[in-house]
């Protein structure tokens, strides 16, 4: 993709470059506080720098999520909730301390989230297949009020096995959603192995395309191919598809395109092997 | 809404769907920011003249009822005042799990219709046919369940549900020309059960359709001079267990009389309530049995399940005698 129309300044790409490391010592944090629960470690991994430039760009820090002028989140693939957490956390929907009781008794941070506005969280996802249905019930509602903001929606590509992904998808673009942004997650794996093993997606940009979306491919972890395609508006009213292509568990070479980072514990000597990494 | 006698005798003409689709039309003068989705059915559910007048308040998502009800949801969350509706078995276990979630779990609020649920769909068989809906739903925590009994009382019971907090399934029986129970505008509220016949120790306790035909059956009655009181029990979830024990607390016998299955329905929440409360009194139950029968007209399949009139009676009858 050709990133020249648009450019951070460096100050801001240092930030959010700094904004990208902080939400992986969040994930880090989080994965080790699962303890013998395990979590979902690839498959959040594979999302950081678009939850990075979402919130970046668009989520304001600490902004009240009961009002209705707000652009909208949905991480409809809830079991990689753990890149989302780390980004609330670190623009100060919760603090440190509850972060660190994901998945223990009683805590709000549950494997996959549980709606709790007043801390960011905007659904309860994980059942997959549902996150993109919900989030054309409250691009319509905008467009009924007037309210001129938008609603992000976060994908896996195993998640585009579930029927009501295309059922949603063929709904769409009937509907002139122009506020609505779709982005899938595409770390051509799932839960027990590869798309191409397990349900071979095909083209996904032809697919999409052919529903009559606007879609732009770009590499998932390029910060600024995800501004400029989360900027890049088009002359139709068409909701816009954005197809990430991502590397799950990415960021560390232990779990780097290694599956049995899906879903796995992390131990002590992960988490320094992994903190020694990040930080040289 | 006005509900005159002329207006109840229309709606028991038209009938249920028909029905709901005119207090829709109706409502949304004053409710403007209810919004309808359907799964293609706006002529099945009396829908048609909203569609084309007010194209902003309805959504026609195709026929993809799991995504309808994520999109209710979407917009449930943005503060509208929403009504799902398709043909029942579609409306709650084809999208089933998305009503957990999205309703129960995370209690968005919406309205959903259930059409020609019961047998009245009988000779399209029981992929149309519905015997099952009240007890799927009613399994989901933070949504109610209504059956109402007549046509007036579909119309009551959406303009309560769109007055609630709580999520709500209603679910439409029968056809046109169908029998009224409330000649007259009466106090519905969730919930609460209604006395339609004041009568002797044996209680009755039926709902939707089967309300009608155990006013029938109760006049068929009185020839042998047995008189039951029956109840219209239009409310599964939540239901009063201080009113059902007050109502029989003074029966000899109890028949539970529903065109649902025998599992989950009206005789399983009243079977509940006694055990529960550790009162041991005989309950007869005329349901459906747990199977998908031979199917034909409706009146076919109410005559071989024994829930007409003259069937009701004469079982009443013989565990009286």
């Amino acid at each position: 993709m050709e990133v020249s129309e648009f450019q951070m300044s460096k100050h801001e790409s240092s930030n959010l470059e700094e904004f990208i490391e902080r939400i992986k010592i969040n994930i880090l944090e989080l994965a080790l506080s699962a303890k013998e629960n395990s979590s979902h470690f690839g498959g959040s991994l594979s999302t950081v720098e678009m939850i990075a430039c979402i919130f970046n760009n668009f989520i304001k820090k600490n902004e009240n999520n009961n009002t209705t002028d707000r652009h909208r989140f949905i991480l409809s693939k809830g079991h990689g909730c753990l890149a989302y957490y780390a980004a609330l956390c670190d623009l100060g929907y919760f603090n440190k301390k509850e972060l660190t009781t994901f998945e223990g008794d009683g805590s709000f941070l549950l494997g996959h989230p549980v709606i709790n506005r007043n801390k960011g969280i905007e659904f309860s996802t994980g059942s997959l297949g549902m996150g993109l249905g919900l989030g054309i019930g409250q691009a319509i509602s905008l467009k009924l009020k007037n309210i001129n903001k938008q609603v992000f929606v976060l994908i896996g590509d195993g998640e585009c096995n579930e029927g009501s992904i295309w059922e949603a998808a063929m709904l769409a673009p009937n509907y002139d959603l122009n506020n609505l942004t779709v982005l899938i997650d595409h770390n051509k794996f799932q839960q027990t192995g590869s798309n191409e093993q397990i349900m071979n997606l095909g083209n996904l940009k032809d697919k999409w395309t052919s529903f009559n979306w606007n879609v732009i491919e770009i590499d998932g972890h390029n910060i600024d191919e995800i501004n400029l395609s989360l900027k890049k508006s088009f002359p139709n009213q068409k909701p816009k598809l954005i197809l990430a292509n991502t590397t799950k568990g990415n960021g560390f070479s232990f779990s780097e395109n290694n599956n049995d980072w899906h879903h796995r514990v992390l131990t002590s000597k992960n988490y320094d092997d992994a903190m020694k990494e990040l930080l040289k | 809404m006005i509900f005159d006698h002329k207006t109840i005798k229309k709606f028991s003409m038209i009938g249920s769907r028909a029905t709901f689709g005119l207090v829709v039309y109706d409502l949304i003068s004053e409710i403007d920011d209810l919004i309808v989705l359907t799964a293609d059915v706006s002529t099945s559910a009396g829908l048609d003249r909203f569609r084309k007048n007010y194209p902003n308040n309805y959504i026609d998502c195709g026929i993809a009822e799991q995504n309808m009800m994520n999109i209710a949801a979407g917009i449930a969350s943005e503060n509208f005042n929403v009504i799902t509706t398709t043909f029942a078995p579609f409306q709650t276990m084809r999208c089933l799990e998305q009503i957990k979630v999205n309703l129960g779990y995370m209690k968005n609020k919406v309205t959903m219709v259930g059409l020609a649920s019961g047998l009245v769909l009988g000779p399209l068989g029981f992929t149309h046919c519905c015997i099952e809906d009240l007890s799927v739903i009613k399994s989901i925590p933070n949504i109610n369940v209504i059956s109402p009994c007549d046509t007036l009382e579909t119309a009551k019971s959406v303009i309560a549900s769109l007055k609630t907090n709580n999520s709500t399934y209603i679910r439409l029986t029968g056809g046109s020309n169908s029998q009224i129970v409330y000649k007259e505008d009466y106090n519905f509220e969730i919930g609460k059960p209604n006395e339609i016949i004041q009568g002797d120790d044996i209680c009755i306790l039926a709902n939707g359709p089967m309300v009608a035909n155990c006013m029938n059956a109760a006049e068929l009655l009185k020839e042998k001079n047995i008189y039951p009181s029956l109840y219209n029990i239009h409310t599964l979830k939540p239901l009063d267990e201080n009113e059902i024990i007050n109502i029989i607390l003074n029966s000899k016998i109890i028949f539970t009389v529903e065109e649902h299955s025998i599992n989950g329905g009206l005789f399983s929440s009243i079977s509940e309530i006694l055990c529960k409360n550790g009162i041991f009194k005989k309950i007869i139950p005329l349901s459906i049995p747990h199977n998908y029968i031979t199917s034909g007209s409706y009146n076919y399949m109410i005559k071989k399940l024994k829930l007409d009139p003259q069937s009701i009676a004469e079982r009443i009858l013989n565990e009286t005698k």
